[in-house]
């Protein structure tokens, strides 16, 4: 849940990174730490196991612009994609304002993306979210790879609602950036949406 | 459940503020963080300025976030005290309501009895606040009055544009 702050003319926002195991979610956060001014950022925090999978989340609070005088803050959460970790997601899903799902292009990776994305689904509808309302994007991970499915498969198969989504190769950080921008205009759109008289 | 956003105008902060620095005093912490379970800093107090509160915050929610897990997987609601011990610093950490979660910051200048006793009293008073908060924000947002009931794609470009 966003938290504006009048006194400090502040907006918080909730972003979470969600995917299968091992798909570049840390990958994502560690390129837009990489490459975000000083001032901008604060500490990346990753809670991972010694073989750098993520154990409980990643966490890497950032500033963008101001809106109507208003600073906008983000904060980026990843989850830990491993299948058995489910508990841990479901609380990292907690107040979020936004999601991106990152899926892995790899074509031996097909069905842990579906998994992953109705996991996901599931996830927010525990706590009364649905997928097709919460601001949301896509992120076609590993383009580089030569196991790359084609894209058009990807987009039948994982975004059938066509939201905004993005290809990417969050290692060398291509659609990285893009990706964030396409989430955080979808939070910033549903405050306004949120804040209107209803 | 309501899904809208969390704001505070100033007038509330600061009696927050007041309320925060008054447990400071009242239980010789050193510092005080009252943050949102969600893993946002709402308000802090003390000596402790210089630690990285914007962390600080997301970990405590974290902890709160799993110890809660933990309790439902045996049956308890919630676990709503927490103390960790260290060799200078301890913690204390409480649920102030449903939402917000207080930390304590003490050294061998407190206790433990001092600062559960003070934060009894403090957490209670931050509950009422924060109920008043929540009904303000929603007779806010039933008359539109946000400024972000109508910010335009235009505001929303701009933002990227650096
Ligand atoms: N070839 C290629 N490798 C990538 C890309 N993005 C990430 N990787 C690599 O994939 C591996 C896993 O990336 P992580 O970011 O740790 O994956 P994760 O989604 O956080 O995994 P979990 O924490 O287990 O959920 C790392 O070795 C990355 O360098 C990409 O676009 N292309
Ligand atoms: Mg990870």
């Amino acid at each position: 849940m966003s938290f504006i702050n009048y006194s400090s003319r502040e907006i918080n926002c909730k972003i979470v990174y969600y995917g299968p195991g091992l798909c570049g979610k840390t990958t994502n956060l560690q390129h837009v730490y990489a490459r975000t001014n000083p001032d901008l950022k604060g500490k990346m925090i990753s809670l991972a196991t010694e073989t750098e999978r993520t154990l409980f989340f990643d966490f890497l609070p950032i500033a963008l612009g101001e809106i109507r005088g208003f600073r906008t803050r983000f904060h980026l959460y990843t989850v830990p994609g491993q299948v058995f970790y489910d508990a841990s997601r479901k609380l990292i899903l907690k107040g979020v304002d936004g999601v991106v799902f990152v899926a892995d292009s790899q074509i031996e990776r097909m069905e842990a993306n579906v998994e992953s994305l109705e996991n996901l689904r599931l996830n927010l509808k525990e706590q009364g979210l649905d997928l097709d309302r919460v601001p949301f994007v896509v992120q076609y991970n590993k383009r580089d790879l030569p196991n790359a499915a084609p894209l058009a498969e990807m987009k039948a198969l994982l975004n059938p609602g066509q939201v905004p989504d993005f290809e990417a190769t969050a290692h060398t950080g291509a659609g990285v950036f893009e990706t964030l921008k396409g989430v955080a205009r979808g939070v910033l759109n549903d405050l306004k949406r949120l804040s209107s008289k209803q | 459940m309501s899904h809208g956003p969390l704001v505070m105008y100033d007038e509330d902060y600061r009696r927050i503020a007041a309320l925060l620095e008054r447990l400071v005093r009242d239980a010789s912490a050193r510092g005080i963080f009252l943050v949102d379970k969600d893993g946002q800093l709402i308000a802090e107090a003390g000596e402790m300025r210089g630690v990285d509160s914007t962390s600080l915050a997301s970990l405590t929610a974290g902890n709160i976030a799993a110890t809660g897990g933990l309790a439902q997987l045996i049956g308890e609601e919630e676990f709503p005290v927490h103390f960790h011990q260290g060799q200078r610093d301890n913690l204390h950490i409480t649920l102030v309501d449903r939402r917000n979660i207080l930390v304590v910051v003490f050294d061998e200048r407190s206790s433990l009895g001092l600062v559960r006793l003070r934060v009894k009293k403090a957490g209670a008073e931050l509950a009422r606040v924060f109920e008043e908060i929540r009904k303000k924000a929603e007779r806010a947002r039933a008359s539109g009055a946000s400024p972000f009931a109508d910010i335009t794609d235009d505001d929303i470009d701009n933002l990227f544009s650096e």
